[in-house]
């Protein structure tokens, strides 16, 4: 049912990548609880605006939770307290009247703050760079029974394709370590025909790019696996592991 | 080389030493176990584990592990502070599946580490390394370690200080055994939990092993 709640936003405010940044604190009042987060931040925005305040800058796309460009800290989870939802999917209606939300931008040393709640992701894009594609020719369209691919390893590497690259995973370890991300991207195309190809050379080079770029040393604590919006599993981390172990036995 | 410059490959250094370590503690769990069953017996071990060569490449075999997964363990939880970044999050909030242990493990290993030196002090130095050097350093026989077993646990608050020693313990490896199979790429979906679950049967066994002897000294059943 809808009704209108007020709410005490606590923003995360920096002008710039090397200016030092600020908590600042709004009230926002009659809010509909039908709104989604990112509208309530559309609606604080056309405030600011209208008092000739500079507004806040967030990253945000699609707004169907596919793009994964939207990010935010709020309230100490990575896209808010729901499970296995973006920021984009959240909504007021969440929320109790008069309770004080806190949004912060993704902090990681790799994901450095362009301006207010806005980071830069591009370090994911490099990470992809690196090896996350399949460069071989694999010819034209195959017929689709051309080449048998189980069940198991199909539904495998399309739940570890439905990584949006978001860096919540990055964002919420207590390491800084992108190892869901990279175990995502390498178990996608690992699992299939055209990927194993390459898989060998995919994994070192995304790793060797992950460490290079800063990310942190994944220690198991699962936490990105509990804040991922598309729910990925851990056990793609094992296989990245394996995948790389192998290639680097290899050589 | 890879090992030393790519995060995999230190990891894997930590799960090698880990896995070293707990089946050191599983050996060290069984022999100790034997001074409930007969001091006798548990006696006939020690002066077996003295200061014979093999025994002392194993000893040494053993102080490298620990030093290589010490080392490690600071080198990569420095390496992951600043990939945190020098700006922290003002509200943090913990996921339900996460281990406790498992955000917690160079706290747990820093208590670990300061019972060993308590540990290598009350038994070590006064065992292998009087054997050893051949200098006298406790009051009994280096080869009598029933004795001194029985003379440490006699006083009530070495049995708790021990009993705190192995549940931090406990902590850390249930933690570290699974983990340390996973970075090694042993698991998937279906071998997740049961590798988990093992964990925590290979931990329990091992720690109940070990604190049974303290447990029993405190209640007194020796005498």
């Amino acid at each position: 049912m809808e009704k209108n709640i007020n709410l005490t936003l606590k923003i995360w405010r920096q002008a710039g990548p090397k200016v030092k940044g600020e908590f600042e604190t709004y009230k926002l009042d009659n809010v509909s609880t039908d709104n989604s987060f990112l509208e309530m931040l559309d609606i604080l925005n056309e405030k600011l605006v209208k008092e000739r305040k500079e507004p806040i800058a967030f990253d945000h796309d699609c707004r169907e939770g596919i793009c994964g460009m939207c990010s935010l800290f709020i309230n100490g989870h990575p896209h808010g307290l729901d499970g296995e939802t973006t920021t984009c999917q959240l909504h007021i209606r969440r929320f109790h009247n008069g309770q004080t939300i806190t949004i912060e931008p993704w902090r990681s040393a790799a994901f450095p703050v362009i301006k207010d709640l806005m980071v830069d992701r591009g370090a994911f894009d490099k990470i992809i760079q690196a090896g996350g594609y399949v460069s071989v020719n694999t010819g034209g369209v195959p017929d689709g029974n051309a080449i048998p691919i189980s069940k198991v390893f199909a539904d495998e590497a399309m739940d570890a394709a439905s990584c949006i690259g978001c860096g919540a995973c990055a964002a919420t370890c207590k390491n800084g370590s992108a190892m869901l991300f990279v175990a995502a991207k390498v178990s996608q195309l690992a699992l299939l025909p055209q990927g194993k190809v390459e898989a060998a050379h995919r994994a070192k080079a995304m790793v060797a790019k992950m460490d290079e770029l800063g990310f942190g040393n994944c220690t198991n604590t699962g936490a990105c696996e509990a804040e991922c919006p598309k729910a990925i599993s851990i056990s793609h981390i094992a296989r990245l592991n394996r995948e790389f172990l192998s290639a680097k036995f290899k050589d | 080389m890879w090992l030393l410059d790519s995060s995999i490959g230190r990891k894997l250094i930590m799960s090698i030493t880990g896995v070293f370590l707990v089946i050191f503690l599983l050996f060290h769990s069984i022999m100790n176990i034997v001074v409930i069953i007969s001091p006798e017996g548990y006696n006939a071990i020690c002066a077996f584990l003295g200061a014979n060569w093999y025994a002392l490449v194993g000893t040494s075999m053993l102080a490298a592990g620990f030093v290589f997964h010490i080392l490690y363990a600071l080198y990569l939880t420095f390496q992951n502070m600043r990939a945190r970044g020098q700006q922290k999050y003002s509200v943090t909030k913990n996921q339900k599946s996460v281990d406790w242990a498992s955000q917690n493990m160079l706290v747990l290993g820093i208590i670990v580490l300061g019972f060993l030196g308590l540990h290598m002090f009350n038994f070590w130095y006064k065992m292998q390394f009087a054997e050893i050097s051949g200098i006298h350093t406790g009051q009994f026989d280096p080869a009598n370690g029933a004795a001194y077993v029985e003379d440490l646990f006699s006083n009530w608050a070495y049995c708790v200080l021990y009993i705190v020693w192995l549940s931090a313990l406990w902590f850390h490896i249930t933690h570290g055994v699974w983990s340390a199979l996973h970075t090694l790429g042993l698991n998937n979906r279906t071998w997740l939990p049961r590798v988990k679950m093992f964990a925590n049967i290979i931990s329990s066994i091992v720690i109940l092993m070990f604190m049974s002897i303290p447990v029993y000294y405190l209640f007194g059943c020796a005498t």
